[in-house]
């Protein structure tokens, strides 16, 4: 018997969908013969807006490349900032932000907890993790004011020093997810559904990876080990210890076993950077906002976010507004051109848990 | 691994363990959850403290906020330095971001701990913080600091020469800023307009200022020259109340205005060269002839508009030098006279005609001028001083500060000897103190209130104390002694003074019966006060120009009760400073233009 063919329309609003947009599927059966993305739900132009702002009102626009890890794009930001400007950071500086970017990756690691495990019928995992994620958002309000948009990372340091007692605070909390995710992993890695489902899906082979510029997790998991903390160190990732997680096979399950052990290296660094926390300034400070010029220049701005490698060009012509700012994010290419790649001849089951193991963030793609 | 797999079954039991647990986080509204100490929520202004600078406004990338004027109800003042203007936010565009905080000059506007708000009106998205929630300055939480601030509230500081050295001389004080310096003090103004305000000329203070931190020193000059055709001489000696309203000033250093705009003129350092760089347009004479009496600032603006806009006027100067009171009232340590001379000679090359030593009723009398011109301006300033009303005034070696500075810039001698006294607190004395000292003299100045009561400039009171000047708050002269010869100054006798609250007004000084002091000095020097000359008017004008109080009364327009004659300077307004005067000459020009053009 023929199998009918059908087109389905996957998003923009579906619980499965990493966001807003949306994959047009052509299907035999349930299997996937033709993949076509759809973006374009929540353009705001992020990149012609800032061209729009001064300085210092850009730097509140960036977090809303990613709302799930608002801190990378305001770290390579200020680092290509930093380059033109010839801006030292102090010491301190650097290690809160890398603080606050080692914080983002763990909550957004939380979350695709949620999503990698939710997309299977797994609830409980997201249940626990988006919960227990909470804690970690509770550290950013103390530390920054702010919940999900932290606005912290700014060109010279970073906003606001830490609190009293802060350091203890994330100490406790890290001991706490540590042993929480534990539970996580004998509740995913453990489960024979989720081994089943992960396994020989979605695979990227390594050829494909270098080919694309697949970036992150996703190269990781394709045993190809690159890592913008490692290669090109930043703010103080150069003093800490930490390993990169690299795994064979490039399928989901390659790539959950990379963020398996990323996510506890991170809660490693967490550690080692408050407990070597220098003292001194937190922000080697920008002149009046109104009146902050930036020499003519450009330069590029890069860090591993936790999709992947995430950079700013950023071109001054020596005025207070930035000439032009180009995000060059992972989501691109895992959400557009990879995802239409992997998607065919998969399961119609696996798309959204396929699109959660890549780390797709819509936002980025449509900058 | 198998479907079967049993660890792959058991091992995800885990999950039983939570069963019957606490969920662990907590439903906002109905549970209520603190926010942390620096939370982001719904912002709180001080209504107070809040100026209405607008900084805030202007940072919003989300154009979130609006300046809005409020009711009288809320009590919001609208004196100097506030516009009356507050915050008012749209919470449909807002992101708390909080820059809008971070960038407030005087720490009036922060966030709260608020974040929760519930309404079925939905047009209460607009929010007056402040005003929509006074229970706010409670809930503080994410606040403006000093330290945080993104304003830099230290003024980059002014080289001078230093205390000791500049006694030996009358080499200028003030050394100026350079390039480096300049564009770092100008780059502390947030262009809020405040000054602008306040400035009785209205010089476009922010704009000039963004030239020169944007490195535009010319486009800075000409934006001056715009209503200033003296900016040099401003920017070395302007009673600077711009400074004082400063938004910066609120919690920090004023924005030195006044060495910027001394720094952007500098840069030409010729007539020729100022204007080469202000290249104003001249109109074609339009046939009427203006004559100007005295050269002071009000004239020499009048002039200098007045010929752009194509008028013949003619300036009457008794004197040899042009400036008025700028030029032989100021000490050349504040502003040297090449200065002036280089400004007065950039107007000269403009077209304005300058009749030196042509003293008014005596070279040429008004009433010649008055008939030879469709229309008269008078700015004759405050030149003669007043008496100090005690005994032995009429003393040699008791001389008016106004007299004894017009001698030393007029470049004749004049000893004061080894004591010298001052009197009075304002500009004057302590520019009579500071030249004294620099004949070697032991300077005393003698003023009736506290040294925070005086009228004359802060910088000025710290230089004179740098050159050893004392200052001896509350005495009241009572008569000054002569010698065996009955000619000359021996001693002054004074009272000491306290100061009594005065119902509804500044602290009024009473003298102490019984503290009488006698001080011997060799010289006497009254700086309590000028008045202007009218002997000039003939009987007819007199009767035609009304006169009050020894002030010429204009309308607002500078127009005299002679509708032909129009005045300025000093000898109009009570505020007595050059850039006042140079508001009364714009206004004139506007006002004369108008009166003759519609002839």
């Amino acid at each position: 018997m023929r199998e009918k063919s059908t087109t389905l329309y996957l998003g923009p609003q579906h619980p499965g969908i990493t966001g807003n947009m949306m994959v047009k599927l052509q299907l035999e059966g349930d299997t996937i013969v033709k993949a076509t993305t759809h973006v374009g739900y929540l353009h705001r132009a992020f990149e012609k807006l800032i061209e729009r702002r001064n300085w210092m009102q850009t730097t509140t626009i960036l977090c809303r490349f990613c709302v799930p890890e608002p801190d990378p794009p305001e770290a390579a930001f200020a680092l290509a900032v930093e380059q033109i400007e010839g801006r030292e950071v102090p010491e301190r500086g650097k290690y809160l932000r890398s603080l606050v970017l080692e914080l983002a990756r763990l909550q957004s690691f939380m979350l695709w907890y949620a999503g990698q495990s939710g997309s299977t019928g797994l609830y409980t995992v997201g249940q626990w993790s988006v919960g227990d994620r909470n804690y970690v958002l509770d550290l950013f309000e103390e530390l920054t004011g702010g919940r999900i948009y932290h606005m912290y990372i700014w060109p010279g340091g970073v906003r606001r020093d830490i609190p009293e007692g802060f350091e203890d605070k994330v100490l406790r909390t890290m001991d706490y997810i540590e042993k929480r995710i534990d539970d996580y992993d004998r509740m995913m890695f453990d489960s024979a559904i989720f081994q089943k489902r992960a396994q020989g899906v979605g695979i990227i082979t390594k050829e494909k990876a270098m080919e694309w510029g697949v970036v992150g997790a996703p190269l990781r998991g394709c045993g190809i080990g690159h890592d913008v903390r490692k290669d090109n160190p930043y703010d103080a990732y150069d003093k800490l210890d930490f390993e990169m997680g690299i795994f064979e096979g490039g399928d989901v399950w390659a790539r959950a076993r990379v963020r398996q052990f990323e996510i506890r290296q991170t809660i490693s660094m967490i550690r080692q950077l408050i407990q070597n926390l220098p003292s001194g300034d937190y922000l080697n400070k920008m002149p009046n906002p109104m009146k902050w010029t930036i020499p003519a220049g450009s330069a590029y701005g890069k860090v591993e976010s936790v999709r992947g490698e995430f950079g700013f060009h950023v071109v001054s012509d020596g005025s207070d507004k930035p000439r032009r700012v180009h995000a060059r994010g992972p989501a691109y290419v895992h959400g557009v051109s990879l995802l239409e790649d992997v998607l065919i001849g998969q399961n119609l089951a696996d798309v959204s848990f396929i699109m959660n193991s890549l780390g797709v963030c819509p936002p980025e793609i449509e900058r | 691994m198998s479907f079967f797999d049993l660890k792959g079954i058991v091992r995800p039991l885990i999950g039983l363990s939570q069963f019957g647990k606490n969920p662990h986080t907590k439903r906002l509204d109905v549970l209520g959850k603190d926010t942390a100490d620096r939370y982001r929520g719904f912002h709180y202004n001080d209504l107070e403290a809040c100026i209405g600078c607008g900084n805030c406004s202007t940072i919003c990338m989300n154009g979130a906020i609006d300046m809005v004027e409020l009711a009288a109800e809320f009590n919001i003042s609208q004196a100097k330095g506030n516009s009356g203007l507050r915050p008012r936010v749209d919470y449909g565009r807002c992101c708390w971001c909080a820059l809008c905080v971070d960038v407030c000059p005087t720490g009036s506007l922060n966030l709260t701990k608020e974040y929760n708000y519930v309404s079925p009106d939905p047009n209460t998205f607009l929010w007056t913080p402040g005003v929509d929630n006074p229970y706010g300055k409670d809930q503080l939480s994410f606040v403006s600091t000093k330290e945080t601030s993104l304003m830099t509230f230290d003024r980059v500081p002014m080289r001078e020469l230093d205390g000791t050295e500049r006694v030996k001389s009358f080499a200028e004080v003030v050394l100026g800023y350079n390039e480096e310096e300049a564009r770092a003090e100008a780059s502390r103004c947030i262009s809020c307009g405040l000054c602008t305000e306040v400035c009785p000329d209205h010089m476009h203070i922010p704009e000039y200022i963004n030239a020169i931190a944007r490195g535009n020193d010319q486009d800075a000059l000409r934006i001056i020259y715009d209503n200033n055709p003296l900016p040099e001489m401003c920017g070395k000696v302007c009673t600077r109340r711009c400074e004082d309203v400063c938004a910066i000033a609120v919690r920090g250093e004023a924005v030195a205005i006044r060495w910027l705009k001394r720094y952007a003129t500098e840069q030409a350092q010729t007539a020729d060269l100022i204007q080469e760089i202000v290249n104003p347009e001249i109109k074609e004479a339009n046939g009427y002839k203006v004559g100007i009496i005295g050269a002071g600032p009000s004239g020499l603006t009048a002039a200098y508009y007045l010929a752009l806009r194509g008028f013949d006027v003619t300036v009457f100067e008794a004197k040899q030098f042009a400036g008025g009171m700028t030029m032989y009232g100021i000490p050349k340590y504040r502003l040297p006279m090449d200065s002036l001379n280089k400004q007065v000679s950039y107007l000269q090359k403009i077209g304005v005609k300058i009749k030196f030593n042509t003293r008014v009723g005596k070279e040429i009398s008004f009433d010649e001028i008055y008939k030879n011109h469709d229309a008269v301006f008078i700015g004759i300033g405050f030149e003669k001083p007043w008496k100090l009303g005690i005994p032995g005034e009429d003393l040699e070696n008791a001389i008016p500060a106004v007299e004894y500075l017009r001698m030393i810039n007029d470049g004749e001698s004049y000893d004061v000897g080894k004591k010298v006294v001052v009197i009075g607190g304002g500009n004057v004395a302590i520019d009579g103190a500071r030249v004294a000292a620099r004949h070697d003299a032991d300077v005393t100045i003698l003023y009736r209130r506290r040294v925070e009561d005086m009228p004359a400039d802060w910088e000025e009171i710290e230089g004179a104390e740098d050159e050893h000047v004392h200052i001896h708050p509350q005495a009241i002269p009572i008569r000054i002694i002569a010698d065996k010869s009955g000619k000359k100054v021996k001693a002054i006798e004074y009272l000491e003074a306290e100061m009594i609250a005065e119902e509804g007004g500044r602290p009024r000084p009473v003298p102490i019966e019984g503290s009488e002091t006698i001080m011997e000095v060799d010289t006497v020097i009254g700086a309590i006060g000028q008045e202007a000359d009218y002997s000039f008017l003939t009987e007819e004008y007199a009767d035609k120009i009304e006169v009050n109080r020894g002030r010429i009364v204009t309308n607002a327009q500078q127009q005299t009760s002679d509708a032909k004659v129009f005045a300025g300077g000093d000898a109009v307004n009570k505020t007595a400073d050059a850039i006042s005067a140079i508001a009364d000459g714009f206004r004139a020009v506007k006002s004369i233009e108008a009166f003759l053009m519609k002839k």
